[in-house]
């Protein structure tokens, strides 16, 4: 208790240590962490940008060991390539594509909200029981339904054609937990009054309740869009023929018949992007809200 | 989108256990009406999400091909036939489980830790917060067959940008990330963390940002630097989202598909070749469904038993503390 009851002098602060005051320190901190921020940003899109500068080179540019990264010359040829194939109807897979995801969410929103509706508010005989099975399947890997669908989907004639990507799908219970989350947020007051005033169930249900679920019915209908839209395994075995592909499906078999023909793939890569990023950039918000709400409260 | 967890809250539980319905005895709606509103959805979960369950299980007991009428009863033999190392279709079968067991192993730490650095770096607030956040969303939205057809020609062994720019810094430029193991792991695993970096990223955003900033005002009280802030307060209250992101990542690196089909094709010599692949192949193309949907009830055990594990596994660190 003796040397090291000695009060030192404050030991001088750590932000002044590099001869600049502290807010200019945070300044120069701040203005470093945006730079490694926009230049990792950028580094990770510049694989996008790589494709949308590829679609419009020629062949053999596309194919060069030396990446350029402005084309020169600049063609659309490939475009006109693609868009002209016979054998692939990008058009026409961009047209199911956009029919099937569009189809796909009406009926996921007007099948999964009434439901989720229904057990959230609603007393019936078999309600837990419902909503137990529907919670019991979200644990059930989805890989065992693939080749019994395939067959009850080949019973009902549907392969082949668009039903068999728009129907089946609706039935995962994601959509009806989501739904029923956001039914239990609401308040009943509302619906009480409107019975006193003489609505019943279905009336209460369009008139009060789905004008206050719009955020929740747009979350889940772009999700359930984006979802139909991407989706991968199931039209590329259950869809065959040219004509009744969407844009996934298609492209994989795209890819094998131009196996090297990089900028054709591009262009092909660029048309089933840009609808999607459009979507993308308009309703961004709901799109990663609904992602995050789906990991958080599901 | 089988992303979700299932946590009923205890408000449910109340209203499912007992309490008899509408007190006043004056419900607005007749008995039949909740079925009225349940039954389309029932009829669809029914159809495609009930009946496949037990029609797969019943499917699998058979040795069952679309085109051929007799589909004789053959027991546990479609499954007998996965474990018989002499058979055509179990050495085949367990090669594409160690794929998809070897992907999972490597790809599910990086899932696991990137995205939660992005969305710590992501958490401060500064300007242009959203418009990074929804840079590193964007290409989730593309879906895997962009995103294969991209990185196909991108890895390209020989005139591919990334073999091009390794070339530049100084690095082996002639890797053949499409047809070499172990390269084309890692050009497989590169590929999905590009591709789904930000949906966790996302759902651990969401998370963070449900932690009280007082916990962290406490510990800076106590002295706690800003590992131990991350060890202790952090990580405990990204715990549940934590449970979520790990089993559905889980889940969705046992069910790869399209990155193995598109930018691999399973090469070399079908090592690449995912157990949902081989499914698909077996079930769908050659249509032997039988031993399809053998499989497909194998893989999925050992999936449902990872997962159990993983439950396991968090319910013992909550324990310990």
């Amino acid at each position: 208790m003796t040397q090291t009851d000695v009060r030192k002098p404050a030991p001088p602060t750590r932000t002044t240590a590099g001869g600049l005051d502290p807010v200019a320190r945070r300044r120069l901190r701040r203005s470093l962490l945006h730079l490694i921020l926009a230049v990792v940003a950028a580094l990770y899109l510049s694989p996008l940008l790589y494709m949308l500068v590829t679609s419009f080179k020629t062949g053999a540019d596309a194919g060069s060991v030396d990446p350029q990264w402005i084309p020169s010359p600049a063609t659309l040829e490939a475009y006109r390539t693609v868009l002209g194939a016979d054998d692939s109807p990008v058009l026409q897979w961009l047209f199911n594509s956009v029919l099937a995801a569009a189809a796909h969410t009406l009926l996921v929103l007007a099948t999964a909200t009434p439901a989720a509706y229904a057990l959230a508010r609603l007393q019936f005989r078999g309600r837990s029981l419902l909503f137990t099975a529907v919670v019991a399947t979200l644990f059930v890997p989805p890989m065992v339904l693939l080749i019994p669908n395939f067959l009850i989907v080949n019973e009902l004639a549907w392969v082949d054609s668009l039903p068999a990507v728009i129907v089946p799908g609706a039935a995962s219970a994601f959509g009806v937990f989501f739904m029923r989350q956001f039914f239990l947020t609401l308040p009943k007051d509302l619906e009480e009054a409107a019975e006193i005033d003489g609505c019943n169930r279905w009336q209460i249900f369009v008139r009060v309740v789905l004008p206050l679920t719009k955020p929740a019915l747009a979350t889940l209908g772009l999700l359930a869009f984006l979802a139909n839209w991407n989706d991968f395994l199931w039209p590329l075995y259950v869809l065959l023929s040219p004509e009744t592909l969407t844009l996934p499906a298609g492209l994989a078999n795209f890819q094998s018949a131009n196996n090297i023909h990089y900028e054709l793939l591009m262009t092909g890569a660029v048309i089933a992007s840009v609808p999607v990023l459009l979507l993308y950039v308009v309703a961004q918000r709901w799109v990663i809200e609904g992602v995050s709400r789906s990991g958080v409260k599901g | 989108m089988q992303r979700l967890t299932a946590r009923p809250s205890a408000t449910d539980k109340e209203r499912s256990r007992g309490r008899r319905p509408a007190p006043t005895g004056s419900r607005s709606y007749r008995w039949w009406t909740p079925y009225v509103f349940t039954a389309p959805y029932l009829a669809l979960f029914v159809t495609f999400v009930v009946a496949p369950i037990g029609y797969g299980l019943w499917i699998s007991l058979h040795n069952w091909d679309i085109n051929v009428p007799a589909k004789p009863f053959v027991g546990l033999g479609n499954y007998q036939e996965l474990f018989d190392a002499g058979s055509v279709e179990g050495p085949r079968f367990w090669r594409a489980m160690r794929a998809t067991g070897v992907f999972t192993a490597l790809s599910v730490p990086f899932l696991l830790v990137v995205p939660l650095l992005v969305a710590l770096l992501m958490n401060g607030k500064f300007r242009g917060r959203n418009l990074y956040r929804a840079v590193y969303f964007a290409p989730y939205v593309l879906g895997v067959a962009v995103v294969g057809l991209l990185w196909r020609f991108l890895l390209d062994g020989n005139i591919g940008m990334v073999n091009h720019y390794l070339g530049v810094i100084g690095l082996p430029d002639d890797i053949q990330w499409t047809t070499d193991t172990p390269a084309a792991w890692w050009a497989l695993v590169g590929v999905t963390v590009w591709w789904t970096l930000g949906f966790n990223a996302v759902i651990y955003l969401a998370g963070l940002q449900d932690i009280p900033a007082e916990l962290y005002e406490a510990a800076k009280m106590d002295g706690a630097g800003p590992w131990q802030r991350f060890r202790n307060v952090t990580l405990p209250g990204l715990r549940p989202v934590l449970l979520f992101v790990v089993n559905s990542t889980l889940l969705a690196s046992a069910n790869m598909f399209g990155q193995s089909y598109l930018i691999t094709n399973g090469a070399p010599a079908d090592q690449t070749k995912t157990a949902i692949f081989l499914i698909a192949e077996t079930g769908l193309r050659r249509f032997e469904m039988g031993s399809a949907s053998a499989m497909s009830f194998v893989l999925a055990a050992a999936l449902m038993a990872t997962s159990a594990l993983v439950f396991r596994l968090f319910r013992e660190r909550q324990e310990e503390r």
